[in-house]
């Protein structure tokens, strides 16, 4: 499909049809003081030589470290097959297909991930995705309140281990619509949500929102915490890891009920680090809160002749149709990730997710053991991980992630500025791509820069 | 089109009402309402007990095509609500005036209500087909 833009005469003469001078009149009815005339801190444009070699420049920058890092982003080994064919002409496209009659492939594609992603929570409906992790929990939590009309409430509980970024995104994002976010304590025993706390909450909230594994690695106790939140008029919005999914307990068979809601970060599966971007969230939910899901939804229907074929569909919904009382913002979706990811998830399968899965639950666990052989690292929570662990240090961590960046060794995710209470605490994640050799160079380093610390000191 | 209902009440935005005996009013949407929207696929009700004033949202209506929201043509307190239409909203389109009504509201005042009698309606769709 081409894009062709209108000419300065199409322009003119839509503009004469509705009787308005100039495009900017269009526009009036913003505000004047919310309307912005320049943006600040962008530069002047770049010729493409000029960029290209910027460009370059940059990317030399971020060198070929080993990455312990997770923290919401996932290094996982992606088949060359993938974007081989994700930026094959036919899909290579970042834009949501609205004539069923030109882009039967790419709605098929869409609906083909939207059956993956309801396999893999357990839930209903998948709509066509969101932009990330982050922005799909606003939504989430939104809808909530859109679907829990009988709380009355715009109050939504966030588990402490909800990814800190999700949380200050979802405020900014709803913040304005009147919803407002309250952290429930953390159990620093075990790394998990206090169920003590939760029992003596006795305002309503609209909905729970629990992470799992949580922003630690930690395995929540799902079936509680969803009951909970069903026994006390909420409900249950989950943040999941897609590739956890293969081997934890689906959303949908959480406690006696399930989880309403499930959202999350699709990046895992199947979509490059890039640096942070882009890349895209899922959504599921029950069929009884479909129509208050954002977003697109692709469903399979017949033609004329009785063939099946592919639309969108539950339009009504949308901003195009519904303005102002639109479900959402949202008229499109992440196409290009959503189509990397669908053929990420068919050349694996189920059992190929698994033991991605299970390969990176095992290479985190061996982690834990050589880095806890180390003089000065302990190990902070007790009890099941999926494939993080928080690490304790003798001294502060940003000058000893700094040391190992020095190595080419990017150790992790400092947790001191978010959760001061925990300490001199490190995230650290270690997927399938990391090998034995991989997790020994990191011991290895490790102990000498707090060996060596250890000698300035006493000497 | 068919005759309009003699006994019923219209408004503007293509709603009828039926005064009943216990003081009560039951609303729809009119004939011409439901034939402009095409097949009615959902129908999203108010919650019993909801206080609503004359020009609020008191339902929405969706079709394939487009989703229309229905305002309260006079204030007051909802009585009961068309819960078969959840599962077939479908009886809108074919029994607008009787099984396809969609709430039942104690009003507050019906003399304020800004409604009008089946000839006025019936000049007003004439107006619209011209």
């Amino acid at each position: 499909m081409p894009f062709i833009p209108h000419t300065d005469d199409d322009v003119k003469a839509m503009l004469e049809t509705i009787g308005v001078d100039s495009i900017e009149q269009l526009f009036d009815e913003i505000p004047k003081e919310l309307r912005i005339d320049e943006l600040k801190g962008v530069p002047e444009a770049l010729s493409e030589m000029e960029i290209t070699r910027l460009m370059r420049a940059r990317s030399r920058q971020d060198g070929v470290p080993l990455c312990f890092i997770g923290a919401g982003a996932y290094e996982h080994h992606i088949p060359t097959a993938v974007w081989d064919i994700a930026t094959r002409g036919e899909f290579y496209s970042a834009y949501t297909p609205y004539q069923a009659e030109a882009s039967q492939g790419t709605l098929q594609v869409i609906y083909e991930y939207q059956s993956m992603i309801t396999a893999l929570t357990g839930l209903d409906t998948s709509n066509a995705s969101l932009y990330d992790g982050a922005s799909a929990l606003a939504e989430a939590s939104l809808m909530a309140v859109r679907s829990n009309r009988t709380a009355k409430s715009s109050r939504i509980l966030l588990a402490a281990g909800v990814n800190p970024t999700y949380e200050k995104v979802a405020a900014a994002i709803s913040g304005s619509q009147g919803l407002h976010f309250e952290r429930l304590p953390l159990d620093k025993k075990s790394g998990t949500t206090n169920l003590a706390a939760l029992q003596g909450d006795r305002q309503q909230a609209v909905a729970l929102v629990v992470q799992q594994p949580s922003f630690f690695g930690t395995l929540e106790p799902m079936d509680k915490l969803t009951d909970w939140a069903h026994a006390n008029g909420a409900l249950l919005i989950a943040v999941v890891n897609p590739t956890s999914l293969a081997i934890l307990k689906a959303p949908g068979a959480w406690g006696k009920n399930g989880a309403d809601i499930a959202c999350g970060e699709g990046q895992p599966l199947g979509v490059p680090l890039s640096s942070g971007g882009p890349y895209f969230g899922f959504m599921a939910c029950k069929q009884v809160l479909v129509r208050q899901m954002p977003g697109r939804i692709v469903g399979r229907t017949s033609d004329v002749d009785g063939k099946p074929g592919f639309t969108l569909t539950l339009q009504a919904r949308e901003q195009h149709i519904r303005r102002t009382k639109a479900t959402s913002n949202i008229c499109t979706n992440q196409g290009l990730m959503v189509t990397g990811a669908t053929i990420y998830m068919s050349l694996l399968g189920h059992q190929g997710i698994a033991r991605v899965a299970r390969s990176s639950q095992a290479a985190t666990a061996r982690l834990a053991g050589l880095l806890s052989q180390i003089d000065g690292v302990s190990l902070l929570f007790d009890g099941a991980h999926f494939h993080e662990i928080v690490i304790g240090l003798d001294r502060p961590v940003a000058p000893v992630l700094d040391a190992l960046a020095a190595q080419g060794i990017l150790g992790g995710f400092d947790l001191s500025t978010h959760y001061p209470e925990l300490g001199n605490a490190l995230l650290v994640c270690a997927t399938e791509t990391k090998t034995d050799a991989d997790l020994e160079a990191y011991q290895a380093a490790l102990g000498n820069i707090l060996a060596k610390g250890k000698t300035r000191c006493s000497g | 089109m068919s005759e309009l209902p003699g006994e019923l009440l219209y408004t503007e935005e293509h709603e009828w009402l039926r005064q009943e005996e216990d003081g009560s009013v039951t609303i729809g949407i009119t004939d011409h309402a439901q034939a402009a929207l095409g097949d009615l696929v959902y129908v999203e009700l108010p919650e019993v007990g909801a206080e609503l004033d004359a020009g609020d949202e008191m339902a929405v209506v969706e079709s394939v095509k487009a989703a229309s929201d229905v305002y309260a043509p006079v204030g007051g307190t909802v009585l009961e609500v068309n819960s078969d239409l959840a599962d077939d909203p479908e009886k809108i389109n074919s029994d607008p005036y009787g099984d396809g009504w969609i709430v039942r509201m104690q009003p507050n005042d019906l003399d304020e209500s800004n409604t009008m009698d089946p000839d006025a309606y019936q000049e007003l769709l004439d107006s619209l087909e011209d």
